[in-house]
């Protein structure tokens, strides 16, 4: 299939496009790009993150979900130009309770640090003690993880759906689950907009550090 | 440590729609060159693999779980997410100096709790947050938003329960926050 001459088919690094000493380079580019944006955004301020959960702010949900939904349909554009070969882009495989029970502990995680793993990187760019203890806690929390896994294992790798896509299991296909989302992403927005409105009345107003 | 002031300073931050739009793109750009979304606590569990595999090296080579990311040919840290994380403080370091936000260490809380809480919660919450993403096969960034952006079933999954859970326990919590 040499018929691609105009646009190189994508991904890139996969159909080995980009030479591989090139990976790291584009890695530290795309990071730097990445913090940037979180930083830029508000997420390196805890308490700015977490006004998600209280109605002060819903900086994250905005920031997040117009992410999302900004990459789905690109992807969708992508694959449908014939840019992109989307069988080749990873799906994150699916152990329905490991993920269930994991997703838990990083909500507890979430609510008690105020961080999650990559705000916590852009946190401590900017001199936040905290963060760099979450960070700390990261660490403690893989090893205590790793160390933990004989006992964990047939727990951890139960209930797998491999690399189960939503159409997979819900039988909705992704152009029709990408407009689902996109109905359901406005009107989050609008309500939380309202609720933001009504809280602001009442919180405090709170210093960002 | 740090002196609650009188005066409301808002800093300058972007437009969450505007940041979520370049986050979107980035994360596009990231999936047409490497095939695969961000990623965040992936580095971190890579300076553990490492870490283990200096102190205890038999005991690294006999477990299950560090034996994985062990490869004979280079260190667990020679690894994309590691760089990508590299990028991620030096981009956050960028835009705080660029918006005037890097500024002395400082540890910033809730004016209704010390500093020491903040710590001891943010040392928790951190080792949760670990412990969770090993078994949630990534974070926030690399299962939640790159998983779902894939049409991927378990990236969905941990959204929607990672996002749940937080507005569960944020009631048990609301005295570090407000």
């Amino acid at each position: 299939m040499d018929l691609i001459n105009t646009t190189i088919m994508g991904p890139l690094i996969p159909l080995g496009q980009i030479a591989s000493g090139w990976d790291f380079v584009i890695a530290l580019l795309i990071g730097i790009a990445f913090g940037f944006i979180l930083e830029a955004s508000g997420f390196s301020s805890s308490r700015n993150i977490t006004g998600v959960f209280y109605g002060y702010n819903f900086v994250v949900l905005r920031v997040f979900l117009t992410a999302v939904v900004v990459a789905m349909i690109g992807l969708l554009y992508f694959n449908y130009m014939g840019w992109i070969d989307l069988n080749l882009i990873y799906v994150v495989p699916t152990y329905i309770n490991s993920m269930v029970i994991g997703s838990v502990l990083m909500g507890l995680g979430f609510i008690l640090g105020g961080f999650c793993p990559g705000t916590s990187y852009t946190g401590i760019a900017i001199g936040k003690i905290d963060a760099m203890v979450f960070t700390g806690g990261l660490f403690l929390g893989i090893f205590l993880f790793s160390e933990l896994f004989p006992a964990l294992e047939s727990f951890y790798y139960g209930d797998s759906l491999g690399s189960a896509t939503i159409e997979d299991v819900f039988g909705i296909s992704n152009e029709k689950f990408s407009f689902i989302f996109v109905i359901i992403a406005i009107i989050v927005f609008y309500v939380t907009w309202l609720i933001e409105k009504r809280v602001r009345k009442t919180v405090n107003p709170y210093k960002f550090e | 440590m740090d002196t609650v002031s009188k005066e409301k300073s808002i800093p300058k931050y972007i437009n969450p729609y505007f940041g979520g739009v370049l986050l979107g793109l980035l994360l596009l750009v990231t999936f047409y060159i490497t095939g695969r979304g961000l990623g965040a606590s992936g580095a971190v569990k890579s300076a553990v693999v490492s870490t283990v595999e200096k102190i205890a090296p038999v005991h690294a080579e006999e477990s299950t779980y560090y034996s994985k990311f062990i490869s004979t040919d280079h260190s667990p840290m020679f690894n994309w997410l590691v760089f990508e994380s590299i990028g991620v403080f030096i981009g956050g370091l960028l835009s705080g100096v660029l918006f005037g936000r890097v500024k002395k260490l400082r540890v910033e809380h809730s004016p209704k709790i010390t500093s020491k809480t903040r710590i001891i919660a943010a040392g928790l919450g951190g080792i949760l947050f670990g412990f969770g993403s090993q078994l949630g096969r990534g974070c926030s960034s690399g299962a939640a938003l790159s998983g779902t952006a894939a049409f991927s079933f378990g990236g969905l999954l941990v959204m929607v329960v990672l996002f749940g859970s937080g507005y569960v326990f944020a009631y048990f919590f609301r005295k570090l926050w407000i």
